[in-house]
């Protein structure tokens, strides 16, 4: 242990100081959370002991009860017990209608918008049963650590449209969580091993979790993760197993009747049980008996083996597909990683290897290493860990189009673009006086709108009137770094802002964010003005201490003594402010100070261009003597 | 520094069509590291914004300087040129365009194979080369020349999109 610790001013972290970060996989089947401690990212236990809480929220007359406990449940309850609610987040109902006929919940009958589920406490959108789930972890977080997280880094398949990771996102939002970042589950499983190992080179990242599958082409270089490619399969993944082994024991048993929930959600669990064991032995008895289906008898991994062949062999060719995106050649991918509980199943591990051309790395617990790496980009991203060389660049997972005459989609920003990133659009009125126009914002990769996912529809109103093809609107469309669209309008002519009204398909509405945040605050039993006073002096420390830190180390450089001063007092007046018990008053002290620091905050970031561009400054001098 | 900055100068590369891409990735990532979104996670929202349109710029940036064709159109707009919707083309330029697309079809219909295609693919790239090379000697020296060198990558490079495609097909994605 070190005695003497020397750090730079402004590097220096104080014990005391230290933020609590942590990473949570919030996964189809089990969500995990995970905190660096002591240096070490570890997945953090419940009290029994169970690092995996599994993704079961199950509502009863009581109140709300999520994991192990609802799980055990499911099958006596299958109505009330939501499992595997993430292929359900961002979906609308037709979308829900297509993962398969037999799931076991009721919706509530909505032709737009997000589905509800029908449970004994009322109706619940999927977003607030993953709520339910973030809440849990997050719980266990703070216990451990003994104070609340000040942020978290929530994972989502790379393949997510922009639908789901706002889904994602909300379900943190109703949970009370500040999101850092949505980080995609390869990549979190890269931070992992190339932290761990100082890996560089290009290498593949194959997830086969409970309800998806991504295959990610990534290359580490100078600390630098990149990712070139991503692809998979949002509807595929070990629970597909399972629901074949399932199909499988109903087909010996000879059973030709409709399955009740209870009895398809019993032979699910069981089918759960004979994978597993499979993974380990080559063959296993099996003694079914529910209800009229009754089987005995065995099934042998090879028998196992070519149930799922057609499945495994359908990520391979997915795997192809994204090595090609990549743009790089397949004897150039050094390195293959195993991510989710699925890989654990041999005839995967075996077909993978087969196509790569290399044996899988495994050495992490595959069922824990996303949960891992999201840790570690928290506790940097929270500042726990100063000075850090890491970047980490994301592409956009599908394209992003718009709707044009006759249905097609007209794609805008093409999928595997780095991200963030920004495009204009110009669009003209078609009518003499036209004020108003319709957006349709879509995201996938084929040319009917009625095959790509729907995302918004934008109402652009404000329209100065004009003679038809007079008026030019630029929108410009921006995808930020945790993959979410935005947009805005104006008129360039006139440069009048026309005013956009976001509906959005599937995702939550601000009102009903805000309802859903209520109704949380009621079950536990908050006051909801004492909470936004509480949200509001957290967030004026914040900026406090980002503005302070800042100045500490940025100020004398870039900025006069009496700037320093004026920012400085600027300060006082915040830090005067946090003790008063009226949060508005707070929020508008926030804003001044934004608002003061405006220009400092743009020397610092010119600084920082500067900065990176410095080191060849001297290079390109030596070149022309 | 600013938002509306040449590319170029951005990168601390000379204006001009030839470009070392793996100088410019180099840089690139120097750049990004420096004023990528996550350095401002716990940042003030003024940070946030900021860092969000450089992060933004310097991507469109990069894309439109790693791509031969993007960095075409780009230098054109820089000499204040700006792109013609349907511009007139030399007669054997598109002889051979219609030739091409001709060799592109007889693929797919008769034979459908891979290695064909591979051929054809490897053949419209050197066009693709030849077109380049004459762009960046006339890019400076013949607007107009240059101008129709855009043009013709234009053509081409729709050609090699539509080659892409049948090699999808061929590959069953």
């Amino acid at each position: 242990m070190a005695l003497l610790q020397i750090t730079e001013p402004g590097q220096s972290i104080d014990p005391h100081l230290r933020k609590r970060a942590a990473g949570i996989d919030l996964g189809t089947t089990n969500s995990l959370i995970a905190c660096v401690r002591a240096g070490i990212a570890q997945t953090l236990p419940d009290a029994d002991g169970s690092h995996m809480l599994p993704s079961v929220v199950r509502y009863t007359e009581d109140g709300i009860i999520v994991g192990q406990q609802a799980l055990n449940k499911a099958s006596l309850d299958p109505l009330n017990t939501i499992v595997s609610v993430k292929r359900l987040m961002g979906r609308g109902i037709k979308d829900v209608m297509t993962l398969g006929d037999q799931l076991p919940y009721e919706f509530v009958g909505i032709d737009e918008g997000m589905p509800r589920i029908k449970t004994r406490s009322g109706d619940v959108s999927p977003v607030e049963v993953s709520a339910e789930i973030i809440k849990s972890v997050v719980c266990r977080a703070n216990d451990t650590l003994a104070g609340d997280l000040d942020g978290v880094v929530i994972t989502v398949p790379a393949y997510f449209d922009d639908a789901q990771r706002q889904a994602t996102k909300d379900a943190a939002q109703v949970a009370g969580v500040n999101v850092l970042r949505l980080l995609n589950e390869p990549t979190a499983a890269s931070i992992a091993y190339g932290l761990d190992t100082g890996h560089e080179g290009v290498i593949a990242v194959y997830d086969l979790g409970g309800g998806t599958f991504d295959i990610s082409i990534l290359r580490l270089r100078q600390g630098v993760f990149e990712v070139l490619a991503t692809g998979g399969n949002s509807a595929l993944g070990g629970d597909d197993f399972d629901e074949i082994i399932a199909q499988w024991l109903v087909q010996e048993s000879g059973y030709s009747g409709k399955l009740n929930p209870r009895q398809f959600r019993g032979l699910l669990m069981q089918a759960r049980v004979i994978k597993e064991d499979l993974s380990a032995t080559d063959t296993i008895d099996i003694d079914v008996s529910h209800g009229d289906i009754q089987f005995q008898g065995s099934l042998t991994r090879e028998a196992f083996n070519e149930l799922i062949r057609p499945l495994v062999a359908a990520s391979v060719k997915a795997c192809r597909r994204t090595v090609r995106d990549s743009g790089v050649d397949l004897n150039d991918i050094d390195c293959v990683v195993l991510v989710g509980g699925s890989t654990r199943v041999p005839l995967v591990a075996e077909k993978v290897g087969e196509y790569f051309g290399i044996e899988p790395l495994s050495n992490i617990d595959p069922d824990r290493v996303v949960a891992i790496g999201a840790a570690i980009q928290a506790n940097i991203l929270v500042g726990n860990k100063a000075d850090d060389e890491m970047l980490l660049l994301d592409v956009l997972p599908l394209s992003l189009g718009l709707e044009t005459m006759g249905g097609l989609s007209e794609k805008i920003i093409a999928r595997n673009t780095v991200i963030p990133t920004t495009r204009a659009q110009e669009f003209t009125t078609y009518k003499d006086g036209q004020t108003a126009m319709l957006i349709h914002v879509v995201q996938g990769e084929r040319e009917l709108v009625s095959d790509c996912r729907s995302l918004a529809r934008f109402e652009l109103k404000g329209i100065p009137p004009m003679v038809a093809g007079a008026a030019k609107i630029e929108v410009l469309f921006n995808v930020d770094a945790d993959g979410l669209l935005s947009v805005s309008a104006r008129e360039t002519s006139t440069g009048v802002k026309a005013s956009i009204e976001v509906k959005p398909s599937y995702g939550l509405s601000d009102d009903e964010i805000t309802t859903m945040l209520k109704a949380s605050f009621e079950y536990a039993s908050t006051d909801a003005s004492q909470r936004s006073l509480i949200e509001a002096r957290v967030d004026a420390g914040r900026v406090i201490e980002a503005l302070s830190n800042a100045l500490a180390e940025d100020g004398l450089a870039l900025l006069p003594a009496d700037d320093i001063r004026l920012l400085n007092d600027a300060i006082a007046q915040l830090t005067g402010l946090i003790d008063s018990t009226d949060h508005k008053a707070i929020t508008h002290g926030i804003e001044m100070l934004g608002r003061a620091s405006e220009d400092f905050a743009a020397l610092r970031m010119d600084a920082a261009v500067h900065k990176a561009l410095a080191g060849r400054q001297i290079e390109e001098v030596d070149n022309e003597i | 520094m600013n938002l509306n900055q040449n590319y170029f100068e951005l990168f601390g590369l000379p204006i001009e069509f030839r470009v070392d891409t793996d100088l410019l990735n180099d840089r690139y990532l120097e750049l990004q590291k420096e004023v990528h979104p996550d350095n401002f996670a716990a940042g003030t929202d003024q940070e946030k914004r900021l860092s969000m349109q450089w992060a933004t710029f310097i991507n469109t940036a990069n894309v439109t300087l790693k791509s031969p064709l993007a960095r075409a159109i780009y230098l054109l707009e820089l000499h204040g040129l700006q792109l013609k919707n349907n511009p007139e083309l030399p007669p054997d330029f598109l002889m051979q365009q219609i030739e091409l697309r001709e060799q592109l079809e007889s693929i797919e219909d008769a034979d459908a194979n891979l290695e064909k295609l591979d051929d054809f693919k490897r053949e419209v790239r050197s066009v693709m080369s030849r077109i380049e090379t004459s762009f960046a000697l006339a890019i400076g020296e013949d607007l107009a020349m240059a101008e129709r060198s855009v043009y013709e990558m234009q053509f081409i490079s729709k050609l090699l999109v539509s080659a892409d495609h049948l090699e999808e097909k061929l590959l069953d994605y």
